[in-house]
């Protein structure tokens, strides 16, 4: 059962990527001009010369099929062509970057899942005052975006108590992991607060269940309970809503980069857009949306691997 | 939520509906319909309400703090603050209106025709709706800024496409099982055309859904449309808008004059809270449930 439903999900996957890159790479084609200026980028007019060259470099005057083509296999074997305004490769410019944003992301994750959950289970478990709290700043802290909670961070944490630095990326790895703590917090909050939501919700629907009911009336240690027979049930559905925080966690890492001046590449990829660079921006996208997918379709198929041991008739 | 059950209630003697109404539960709903729509009145009647022009620079007045004469004080080129927090409303609410207006209208008339003809129409939609869910809203509009140029215009394009299978998806679903019930197949009987029964029936049917969904979308599409301003992709300067104006208080935060960006963030934390509690109040007077 599950290997075909893994299967299906990874043809599905196979599927999207396919038409996204096929936009993404399109999407040079719709600009009303010549598509070579998009990959001078700047936005300014280059000269006819530099135009042709580009033409031939990236055999623009080929049909769209055989082009589309040469730059996918491109992109599989690692290059993914030139970025006239940063004067470099777009493979090195990613290089010099992944390792910030994969350290911003994995950061951010850490923090949702362990507080996220153990927030959601104290509210469950400890009710009263607890949840109220919990339930009250977990509704404000969902409203609150990414970019004001930066704005709101840097004031409180860099300016006024002075703990993190405000702005930039750092050298070494203690001063990295204390130049993104405060980035990593901003990009987390609201997402943390949602997974505190559902976990709670999640053991609280376990709470009054019949088969907690019965181990109760059995006799078995509450702290047992609560390991065995509620955390492990409810298991499913906060792994489900965890996976969907980290999948949103890449498009939110581009504007907490920007916001804290970090050099990753989320803000490689605005910045490339504001200059035009799409040579930049195509492979930045595509390896966006390929993360987005890939992490979306894991945590499917892993909610179903966790959902197929509960007994039948189990809650989700 | 009990935090916010008071606001209302303190409003002193009220018309006998009003009360029945609270006293029903929907003073949070009511509240946070006020404060829409009192920033959709400020956003409208801003050129009466604001005591100076958006964009008049005063160099003598550079980054003050809150007095008579600047209420929330200037920012770094001695505009006022105020003014242009009432004139920023326009297009802060005006590109997420016409993103919400916009995916609502396209992906009910998408949803309802899907479900009614059924089929290989139904299955390319699904799989098309599907498609763009697995797409970062962002990341698109992000790719749309790089092809056409920074702009609000292409923000609105791009989101509005993003957002459409959040209302497409969910009316679908709701419109198939609309058809399946008995009334339908009734009308077919009485010889009503397909278009007929779609428009005068299954759609006003559906139509309190859809304005759930689509207040709920409104917070969120405001949110994507203020980071969009806020990263330099979305709406340029000089224009007066929220996310903007966070992001051009930003630096002055560090020399210790948050007010700009505090201000800003603090009215798009507000009105979102204020559309998610009015979606989830219409959802339960509407539609009879909690979401």
């Amino acid at each position: 059962m599950i290997a075909r439903f893994v299967v299906r999900r990874a043809a599905a996957l196979a599927v999207t990527l396919l038409i996204a890159s096929v936009a993404i790479y399109g999407a040079l084609f719709l600009s009303p001009g010549d598509p070579a200026t998009l990959l001078v980028g700047g936005g300014k007019e280059p000269s006819p010369r530099l135009l042709a060259e580009i033409h031939r470099q990236y055999h623009l005057d080929e049909p769209f099929p055989a082009s589309y083509w040469r730059w996918l296999t491109g992109m599989l074997r690692g290059d993914a062509g030139q970025s006239l305004s940063y004067q470099d490769s777009v493979t090195h410019l990613l290089g010099a970057r992944i390792g910030n944003t994969l350290l911003l992301i994995a950061y951010a994750a850490l923090l949702i899942v362990t507080f996220g959950v153990a927030l959601g289970a104290l509210a469950a478990l400890r009710g009263e005052w607890a949840d109220t709290v919990v339930t009250v700043l977990s509704t404000t802290f969902m409203a609150v975006p990414v970019f004001v909670m930066a704005v709101l961070l840097t004031w409180g944490f860099a300016v006024r108590l002075g703990w993190f630095p405000a702005y930039g990326s750092g050298t070494g790895f203690t001063d990295r992991l204390e130049h993104l703590t405060l980035p990593a917090l901003a990009l987390a909050a609201s997402w943390l607060a949602y997974v505190a939501q559902v976990s709670r919700a999640a053991i609280r629907a376990e709470l009054v269940s019949e088969h907690v009911q019965t181990a109760r009336s059995r006799g078995i240690k509450e702290s047992r309970i609560v390991r065995k027979h509620i955390l492990r049930n409810a298991a499913a559905p906060i792994v489900s809503v965890s996976g969907v925080a980290v999948a949103g966690l890449i498009a939110g890492s581009s504007i907490v980069e920007q916001a804290f001046g970090l050099n990753g590449v989320g803000a490689l990829l605005i910045q490339s857009a504001a200059k035009q660079d799409l040579a930049v921006v195509q492979a930045l996208a595509l390896l966006t949306v390929v993360a987005f997918a890939l992490i979306n379709t894991a945590v499917d198929v892993l909610s179903a691997a966790l959902d197929h041991r509960l007994p039948p008739g189990g809650s989700r | 939520m009990s935090a916010y059950q008071s606001v209302p209630a303190a409003g002193g003697r009220l018309p006998l509906g009003r009360v029945r109404a609270l006293a029903r539960g929907q003073g949070v709903p009511i509240a946070a319909g006020t404060v829409v729509a009192l920033v959709v009145l400020a956003a409208v009647f801003a050129p009466l309400l604001a005591p100076y022009d958006p964009n008049a620079v005063d160099p003598l007045a550079v980054s003050q703090g809150s007095s008579a004469a600047h209420w929330l004080g200037t920012d770094d080129t001695g505009r006022d603050i105020l003014s242009r927090l009432l004139y920023g409303a326009r297009p802060s609410l005006l590109a997420p209106a016409l993103i919400t207006l916009t995916a609502g209208l396209a992906g009910t008339a998408l949803a309802v025709s899907a479900a009614w003809l059924g089929g290989w129409y139904d299955r390319v939609v699904s799989a098309f709706l599907d498609l763009v869910f697995g797409f970062p809203g962002l990341v698109l509009a992000v790719v749309g800024a790089a092809v056409f140029g920074a702009g609000l215009d292409i923000a609105v394009i791009t989101l509005s496409l993003a957002y459409l299978p959040y209302i497409a998806r969910v009316v679908r679903s709701a419109a198939l099982r609309e058809r399946a019930l008995p009334y339908v197949s009734a009308l077919g009987l009485l010889g009503l055309s397909g278009r007929r029964i779609c428009l005068r029936h299954l759609l006003p049917n559906l139509l309190p859904l859809v304005l759930v969904q689509a207040t709920t979308s409104f917070g969120y599409t405001m949110l994507d449309v203020a980071a969009f301003s806020f990263i330099g992709l979305g709406t340029q300067p000089p224009t007066a808008e929220w996310g903007l104006m966070v992001a051009n208080g930003a630096p002055g935060i560090i020399a210790g004059q948050p007010e700009q960006s505090l201000y800003a963030g603090l009215v798009i934390v507000v009105f979102v809270i204020a559309c998610n509690l009015l979606g989830s109040g219409l959802s339960r007077r509407l539609l009879g449930e909690d979401r």
